[in-house]
């Protein structure tokens, strides 16, 4: 209740509140993408990836943000010019790429500024959301869910058959680089609330639950936005309360919620599989 | 109108070793064309780069004198099953839908009519007690009736099935084959990646063989011939006789 009361009161509450149920949002929008096509590395590399872009732009005091998108952008195109190109396997292409620019980036932050920052960075401070980070991540969430809505029908497409998008003429390849390309600027926005290293729980974990819960992609993009949100919320709420790193909370917020979708989900859920084949032996199979 | 369709000089190559080599081929509007050869005679590999989906060497594929390029929405395509994610949140009549969306165009849903059509199109499977059920829930039979379907909602006058045979119930192989059959008599063009050399006479009008190289191309009476059959498989066709007794 004493929350509720100082969310009413505090502006800089205020402020990250909405931060946060946007970046829930946009997390779990896009990661449900992410998760069906089989990229949740992808989200994992390019999280980690941003940080250079970030201490170059502390270095040159410009907003994060635009270092950030550049490095993430970089990152994607340098995986797909190495699987490509090379027999090097996708996912050895992700880890060597991500983990080269995050060495940089830590090397880089500590040269720029001070072991808080980095914590900060890495690990998520919501209550620290300035009036320009909040702006910021409302304009990456409209640029991102108007293109989820816009596009819905390309991006259903592109991601169950790729093989018939590309024959009734749709450009996959651009596909794939414009969810990269919104990939990072999700990455980018979150980086207040979870940090870098935990996005991609927000990414994986709310589409997974929710993945368990739907047979329709509509219903499951709207579930993981809803799921982020929430685990979002929870994570300012310990944040502000309990003077916890917003970030690990939010990783734990949203895994309590998978876990609870993987037992009890009425089709898939392991426990109510129990239950269903203790009834009939088999039918569930 | 649907118009010739021809395919010339087609290669591919996979790492440095050519899979499909020189294939040229035309076939008239109306026409049900298996393509048949032995497993890793680029049969697949053929109609993947007849639709520019793979990298080609070369060639080019023509709709009358148009490319390819040019009537892609005139085209449907049906993947083999092993190639779709089938724990992927989509339900049958869904899965049908998307067969509208090519003519849609962006920014466009599905209207009532569009949904009403891909009914339709169940029906014409016999899928429609499926309609709501995920496309995992399926048995193999089912899946590729669903997909056929999906093909149908598109409304396109080229058809290209990839191994659309394997691995399903008899029902299910009578359902597809009669389907195809009305297609070609509509004036539709369908191709066939196909490897089950007992059903070949009953199945197609026209054939494609192929080991690599093109072995011969044209209709199923010229091209079903032990001489060839021996060159596309590089052993005695001893089993040939008795199958084309059969028929």
């Amino acid at each position: 209740m004493e929350f509720f009361h100082d969310l009413m009161n505090y502006a800089f509450l205020q402020k990250a509140f909405i931060t946060s149920v946007m970046v829930g949002i946009i997390c779990g929008a896009i990661g449900s993408f992410i998760v069906l096509r089989g990229m949740a590395l992808m989200g994992d590399a390019i999280s980690h990836a941003v940080l250079p872009g970030v201490a170059i732009s502390y270095m040159l005091s410009i907003n994060y943000f635009y270092g950030a998108v550049l490095t993430g952008v970089l990152t994607a195109f340098s995986i797909g010019a190495i699987s490509q190109n090379s027999r090097i396997k996708s996912d050895s292409a992700i880890g060597i790429v991500f983990s080269a620019f995050f060495a940089l980036g830590i090397i880089l932050i500590t040269k720029a500024r001070s072991a808080t920052d980095l914590t900060q960075i890495l690990f998520g401070n919501v209550l620290s959301v300035r009036d320009s980070d909040m702006w910021i991540t409302l304009v990456i969430g409209a640029i991102v869910i108007a293109t989820v809505a816009l596009f819905f029908k390309e991006l259903l497409i592109s991601s169950f058959d790729e093989t018939m998008a590309a024959a009734y003429g749709l450009n996959t390849r651009f596909i794939h680089y414009a969810i990269m390309f919104l990939l990072t600027l999700v990455t980018v926005a979150s980086l207040q609330t979870v940090g870098v290293i935990l996005v991609v729980s927000m990414l994986i974990t709310p589409a997974s639950a929710a993945y368990l819960l739907t047979n329709r992609l509509s219903t499951m993009v709207v579930l993981a936005s809803f799921f982020g949100a929430l685990s979002s919320v929870i994570g300012l709420y310990f944040s502000f309360l309990y003077n916890m790193p917003s970030g690990p909370v939010i990783a734990l917020a949203t895994t309590s919620i998978f876990v609870l979708a993987f037992l009890f989900s009425p089709q898939q859920g392991l426990i109510t599989q129990m239950f269903k084949s203790h009834g009939k032996q088999d039918a569930a199979a | 109108m649907t118009e010739s369709i021809t395919a010339s000089n087609i290669s591919v190559s996979y790492s440095g070793k050519q899979v499909v080599s020189n294939v040229s081929f035309t076939f008239a509007p109306g026409s049900l064309i298996g393509i048949l050869g032995p497993n890793g005679a680029g049969k697949s590999t053929l109609m993947k780069a007849m639709l520019g989906l793979i990298r080609r060497d070369s060639g080019t594929t023509q709709i009358g004198s148009q490319s390819i390029d040019k009537v892609r929405k005139l085209i449907a395509y049906v993947p083999q099953r092993s190639n779709i994610d089938w724990n992927f949140p989509i339900v049958v009549k869904d899965t049908v839908l998307l067969g509208t969306y090519p003519k849609l165009g962006l920014f466009h849903r599905p209207s009532k009519a569009d949904k009403a059509w891909a009914e339709e199109c169940l029906k014409q499977v016999g899928m429609q007690d499926f309609a709501d059920r995920q496309i995992g829930e399926l048995s193999g039979g089912q899946q590729q009736r669903v997909f056929l379907a999906r093909a149908l909602a598109q409304k396109a006058d080229y058809f290209f099935l990839d191994e659309p045979f394997v691995g399903i119930d008899v029902s299910s192989e009578e359902v597809i084959i009669g389907i195809l059959r009305k297609l070609k008599d509509a004036g539709k063009t369908v191709l066939v990646v196909h490897h089950d050399l007992s059903k070949v006479k009953s199945y197609f009008d026209e054939l494609i063989l192929m080991n690599n190289v093109l072995i011969d191309a044209g209709p199923v009476e010229q091209v079903f011939r032990e001489k060839n059959m021996t060159r596309a498989y590089e052993r005695p066709m001893t089993m040939f006789d008795d199958l084309e007794v059969q028929m």
